[in-house]
């Protein structure tokens, strides 16, 4: 993994990062090329970039807590969906009088469910720097909790990737209640604006592509930092041999609580960063199925190389979009494949395969 | 590294790289030109067992046209995605059809929160959608063309059944549903029509199960004692497609006959019954706008199309097969009228049209997107088919804001 | 003229046909109501109310075919009744056949549906055959009505069968409270009274409103009747508690073998017990065609689904899961994929709706236990089959030489492999062995749930967490933990609503692990630490 890595082949998975990079950041310029031109890139795929760029950041917080502390949690989907609902709170309160009923305060679902004032958590959300603070605050508070939970009584390995799925389990049965005065199974839509842009305009949906790619390198870099302080090391060491590190007087529970919650928090941004992009968050996040295929997009990629969960998410992602409009029959078939033949026959994901070549 | 292992994954590298470098996003050159129909329903996950028979729906019906020479001279060609029951990628197939394969219409969308999710990527791109399953109301688009009901297509006929001297006469009422949109808004309508009538809020029990619910021994224990109250009881059901399964063999083996305790459901059609020994649920009820046994020439006709394309003649018709293949042939003649597909000469083109639908009567879509239909409702028999025991002599038409919402008082009925 | 001649022929046929009439009407009442059961559907109450009242025994059949929809009518208004493949005249009994084309079958909705159950009632209180006469009072005692004293209190005299006497008298005691007469009123009162029956409650608080000189009575007796559900109650709420129990139970079982066991983290597991509900479909529609073995479809359904999962299974490990040990994560992402591919297959091949899977008669409908507590058939034979399953299971693993391999090879591996197990052959025979499991419990849940793609789907995540709960490696704490979680989140149900039972539940059980990281029943020594 990173720390074994021959240094050559680590600079070149971070020459992968960088060009993967300088191509995404060019992509709204090769949007205004005519659309004969082979350089073109269509709005669609613009559109489509910057929900697996926010995907990517989901991508990397896993990999931060699975990859280099050895949690893995198949729950990760919660705290991108919280990080998300904050952010549609937001968006909701902005809609102000313009919903279906124009009412100045309660978003419409609130009202034609009578509603009659909007419940005490939803307060401050009018508020971007509020609503930005609970973006990280509110899945930081819930992974510092279960976190502290867990790592005290050294719940680890399979346990803890089951207690952390039963955690998005109640999540989303909670979120789908409609008494939680969260928008129940429909979960927020039709936003109208944010920071002032109405997001319906290609400026926003460029506006939003940068936020997301300039939020991807930063928690890229954020992690490449940490993994190689000397804290970074301890934490692969207790991915690698708990009982040792212990024994040798660290500290385990807060090295990988701190860890847990950094990467619950980045998986908050990610989703607040989803969400006025494809414009819907509804408890569906919550479910099980898409904290397992989180984890699937870093197998994929390379788990343990921070580049390995950005190409996963970017490649399994970029075949979903593709496949379940060129096979919707037969997409779970080839999907499903690729999961089987990656953990068969290429353990070390796709950046395995890089290195190897680098090798 | 062994040497085969190495050849394994260059060959995977290569299927890889293949993969993802081919066509996938170059926009499509139109070769004749044909007009694209988009199909946004589910095919994989928990939605795809209702959607599924909307898709066969909509292909049978682009082939059919096409049998018929095609639109203004031109061919149609269907254009099928998988949202595969995930929102969000509902929206991004949308945006994709709409994009990427440049579709004059679509066809989709089952659940509320799927439309709702698709609904700002219509608007934004000024596509159409046809939405073909009864819905709760409260909304109003451009770009959609509602062709299932709106509650008071559906609801608010059905418990006034309920409260007649056919339904038996029912002085409490059971609201039963899925927790979601659909379910809490039609009862809270139903509320406000039962305290209308004056059934107060004591007599009656509203409860929320989660999707896929499987469980129903306590509910169904409960709704056994609420009834046993001295009351002549009735339940109202929106529960959802999947759980329909086990709450009915739950009522069946509880022994709650509908001579007792009559049920009406909303989201129980032949599809669902399909799975289910119905010879115990004989006599319980669920309003729709069409039901297969419905006697005339265009359910003939519809009937014999449907079992011949998906060469079954088991397969059953259900109402959201029907809107869908009224709002088609709708679509098809605002086409013709208008003379090309452009959205914003079809919008117009469409309003007003007038079908002889397979439920018998003639459907006009109206100027709030919604249809005028027929309400009809059916007691279950024991081979999974309907009997229709009431219908309105004339269709109905929509009201997509319900005059049973206080906040609505103040908004013009079209 | 001509227009003229033809009224007065009309008039000389009906008067004619007036005439031909008249005597039936005389002298017979029945053939007169008869042909109000090919009416509207208020005619049809009616003359089902007045065949019902004139008991005689001709309407039987009539009224029997109308409620099991045999009954045709032809376009002169004939009534027929369908028996099979051969017709008779309603009125006369004697056959006629009609063709298909020229007969409409008569629908009924749900009042003429409660009158037929009247009216059948009355009729077969006379039935030769006890069962017949107990359904028949306990139609009554549904539809009570006043006219039908001076009936049952004669079938009362003559019955000698005791629980039909016990109906009986019921049905006489709630059609004595509508009567007029005062003292029958407070027999029937104190009859009804001293019941645990939920009907006769109702049937007292609806006579409320109109009996206000007895309310003490009616009030005193409901008193009485409420003691004694409360009791039953509680059972009923333990009985829903182990049945959802049984349910958590089979769907746990096969995990606690390739989980607990194994430590294999099978994400395909709920598409195992959907193969297994699908193996029961195909077994149903295969035996259709076999009139003698469609009874036994179900029972046979069991081995055919342990062998079709148990195959599947073997076939995974060996090709797939045996490159992965040592490395349990990896096979949860493995066995996701192959779950993506198996429920696609499934859906593919037998269509994205639900099958439809026949319930055998003796998993229909309710059964008392003692103290009239009543549970529903098929979550009691349920209850009992996770119990005999859960037990051979234990047997396998306690008793059989493969069990001690198995326990053996999950130990300690290496010092297995040099006593000469071959541990390869044991690790698929294990993983067969649970996946089999998983098939079997497809088979029982084909009967309380959807048979669709999904099936499985739901079920994954509660498994995982009952052998959690219960202590990884610990059937019995698998045991324990089902109906454990089972039975609490039943005492919730009432209380929190459905969801929020299942997120407290959910929430408990996180907790509890904190606690206690190795479950209820937690493996000791070196295993336990692996």
């Amino acid at each position: 993994m990173d720390t074994a890595q021959p240094s050559r082949a680590r600079l070149g998975l971070r020459a992968v990062m960088i060009t993967a990079v300088a191509i995404l950041a060019i992509f709204p310029l090769l949007n205004q090329l005519p659309a004969d031109n082979v350089f073109h890139v269509s709005d669609f795929l613009v559109s489509v970039s910057g929900k697996w760029i926010c995907y990517a950041i989901l991508a990397l917080s896993l990999d931060l807590a699975w990859g280099y502390a050895g949690i893995l949690s198949l729950g990760h989907g919660a705290f991108f969906a919280l990080g998300g609902y904050a952010m549609g709170m937001h968006l909701m309160r902005l809609i102000g009088p313009r919903g279906s009923y124009g009412h100045p305060v309660l978003p419409d679902f609130m009202v034609f469910l009578g509603y009659q004032e909007l419940p005490w958590y939803w307060l401050g959300f009018n508020h971007f720097s509020f609503a930005m603070l609970m973006v990280v605050a509110i899945p930081g508070l819930l992974a510092l909790v279960l976190g502290w939970l867990c790592f005290r009584s050294r719940i680890t390995g399979v346990y803890l990737s089951i207690i952390t799925q039963a955690m998005t389990y109640a999540l989303m049965l909670a979120f789908f209640r409609n008494d939680m005065g969260l928008g129940g199974n429909n979960g927020f839509t039709d936003f109208k604006e944010l920071l002032g842009m109405p997001l319906n305009t290609g400026a926003a949906r460029i506006s939003l592509f940068y936020a997301s790619l300039i939020a991807l390198v930063a928690s890229y870099l954020f992690c490449l930092w940490i993994t190689g302080t000397k804290y970074g090391r301890v934490l692969t060491a207790i991915r690698d041999a708990e009982s040792r590190v212990r024994f040798l007087g660290y500290n385990t529970t807060s090295h990988k609580l701190f860890a847990f919650v950094a990467s619950a928090m980045m998986a908050g941004i990610a989703g607040a960063l989803y969400v006025p992009q494809v414009g819907i968050i509804n408890p569906g996040e919550f479910s099980p199925g898409n904290s397992i295929e989180a984890v699937i997009w870093v197998a994929v990629g390379g788990r343990g190389t921070l580049v390995g969960a950005v190409i996963g998410a970017f490649s399994v992602n970029g075949l979903k979009t593709w496949l379940t409009s060129a096979a919707p029959d037969l997409w779970l078939f080839v999907l499903g494949g690729l999961f089987v033949a990656v953990t068969l026959f290429l353990p070390k994901g796709l950046v395995g395969l890089l290195q190897g070549r680098a090798k | 590294m062994t040497e085969t292992s190495k050849i394994t994954r260059r060959v995977a590298l290569a299927g890889l790289t293949t993969a993802l470098t081919a066509p996938a996003f170059r926009p499509s050159f139109a070769q004749a030109a044909p007009i694209k129909v988009g199909v946004l329903h589910s095919l994989s996950g928990t939605m795809a067992i209702s959607e599924t028979a909307l898709r066969d729906t909509v292909l049978m019906m682009v082939e059919a046209q096409n049998a018929k020479g095609g639109l203004l001279g031109r061919r149609l060609e269907a254009v099928v995605v998988d949202p595969a029951s995930n929102w969000p990628l509902f929206a991004e197939k949308a945006r994709e059809l709409l994009q990427v394969h440049k579709v004059d219409v679509t066809f989709g969308c089952w659940t509320s929160v799927s439309r709702k999710s698709v609904l700002p990527v219509f608007e934004e791109l000024n596509g159409m959608l046809f939405y073909p399953v009864q819905y709760e109301g409260e909304e109003e688009s451009k770009n959609i063309f509602y062709t299932g009901a709106a509650p008071n297509q559906q609801a608010i006929p059905a418990v006034e059944y309920l409260l007649g001297p056919d339904g038996g006469e029912a002085k409490r009422i059971v609201l039963l549903g899925t927790d979601y949109v659909y379910p809490r808004t039609t009862n809270r309508i139903l509320r406000g029509f039962l305290n209308s009538k004056g059934i107060t809020d004591a007599d009656i029990m509203e409860e929320y199960t989660p999707f896929g619910h499987s469980d129903w021994q306590g509910i169904v224990a409960r709704v056994k004692r609420f009834a046993g109250e001295g009351k002549k009881t009735a339940i109202v059901s929106t529960i959802n497609g999947d759980a329909n399964v086990p709450f009915y063999r739950e009522l069946g083996n509880q022994g709650i006959k509908a001579e007792d305790i009559p049920s009406v459901a909303f989201s129980v059609g032949e599809e669902e019954l399909a799975g289910i020994d119905t010879r115990p649920l004989v006599g319980h009820l669920a309003a729709w706008n069409y039901f297969m046994s419905v006697q005339s020439p265009a359910n003939t006709e519809f009937k014999a199309l449907w079992q011949a394309y998906i060469k079954n003649p088991r397969r059953v018709t259900n109402d959201p097969m029907e809107a869908t293949y009224t709002g088609f042939n709708m679509w098809a003649q605002g086409v013709a009228k208008a003379g090309t597909t452009a959205v914003d000469a079809v919008r117009p083109a469409v309003i007003g049209q007038t079908f002889a639908a397979p439920a018998g009567y003639t459907e006009t879509m109206l100027p709030n997107h919604h249809l005028s239909k027929p309400v009809m409702i059916g007691e279950i028999q024991a081979d999974g088919q309907f009997n229709i025991v009431y219908k309105t002599p004339e269709v109905v038409p929509a009201e997509n804001w319900s005059r049973f919402i206080p906040e609505n008082a103040n908004r013009r009925r079209g | 003229m001509r227009p003229a001649r033809s009224v007065m022929k009309r008039i000389i046929v009906l008067v004619l046909l007036l005439l031909a009439a008249m005597p039936a009407r005389a002298q017979d009442a029945f053939l007169t109501a008869l042909p109000g059961l090919g009416g509207g559907f208020g005619a049809q109450v009616e003359a089902v109310e007045r065949l019902g009242a004139l008991g005689d025994p001709r309407a039987l059949p009539a009224l029997r075919a109308l409620s099991e929809g045999r009954l045709l009518r032809l376009a002169d208004g004939t009534l027929l009744i369908r028996d099979g493949a051969t017709q008779v005249n309603a009125a006369t009994g004697a056959p006629q056949q009609a063709a298909e084309a020229d007969t409409q079958r008569i629908n009924i909705n749900n009042r003429v549906r409660g009158a037929l159950r009247g009216a059948l009632g009355q009729l077969q209180i006379i039935s030769p055959d006890p069962d017949e006469r107990f359904a028949a009072a306990e139609a009554i005692f549904r539809s009570r009505n006043a006219a039908n004293v001076p009936l049952l209190e004669a079938a009362l005299a003559r019955e000698s069968v005791p629980r039909v006497r016990e109906r009986i008298a019921l049905a006489l005691a709630a059609s004595r409270l509508v009567a007029s007469d005062p003292a029958a009123k407070l027999a029937g009162i104190t009859a009804l009274g001293a019941t645990a029956s939920p009907e006769a409650r109702s049937i007292l608080l609806e006579a409320r409103a109109a009996n206000a000189d007895v309310l003490p009575q009616i009030e005193a007796a409901v008193a009485d009747i409420d003691r004694r559900l409360a009791i039953r109650r509680v059972a009923e709420t333990a009985f829903q508690g182990l049945s959802l129990g049984s349910v958590l139970l089979l769907a746990a079982l096969g995990l606690a073998v390739t989980f607990g066991v194994m430590g294999v983290i099978n994400m395909a597991h709920g598409e195992f017990v959907m193969l297994g509900a699908y193996t029961t479909v195909i077994v149903q529609d295969l035996a259709r065609d076999i009139p003698w073995l469609q009874p036994w479809s179900l029972p046979l359904a069991v081995p055919m689904a342990f062998l079709v999962t148990a195959a599947i299974g073997a076939a995974m490990e060996r090709g797939l899961i045996r490159h992965l040990y040592g490395r349990p994560l990896e096979t949860l992402l493995l066995t996701f994929g192959v779950g993506m591919m198996i429920q696609q297959a499934v859906r593919l091949a037998f269509g994205a709706q639900n099958r439809e899977v026949i319930s055998p008669p003796w998993m229909q409908g309710t059964l008392m236990l003692p103290f009239d507590v009543p549970v529903t058939a098929n979550r009691l034979w349920i209850l009992c089959f996770s119990l005999v399953i859960f037990a051979l299971i234990l047997a396998a693993i306690r008793m059989t030489r493969f069990g001690l391999e198995m326990r053996a090879v999950t130990q300690r591996r290496a010092i297995a492999a040099a006593m000469g197990i071959r541990t390869g052959r044991v690790d698929a025979l294990t993983f067969a062995f649970g996946s089999g499991i998983a098939g079997i419990a497809g088979v029982a849940l084909s009967q309380i749930d959807n048979v669709s793609p999904n099936l499985g789907t739901g079920y994954i995540i509660d498994s995982f967490l009952v052998v959690v709960f219960g202590g990884v490696g610990s059937l019995a704490g698998t045991l324990i933990a089902a109906f454990g979680l089972g039975v609490i989140n039943k005492m919730l149900e009432p209380w929190a609503g459905a969801v929020l039972a299942k997120v407290f539940v959910l929430v408990a059980v996180m907790v509890f692990i904190q606690r206690r990281p190795r479950g209820l029943f937690p493996q000791k020594g070196r295993a336990a630490e692996a």
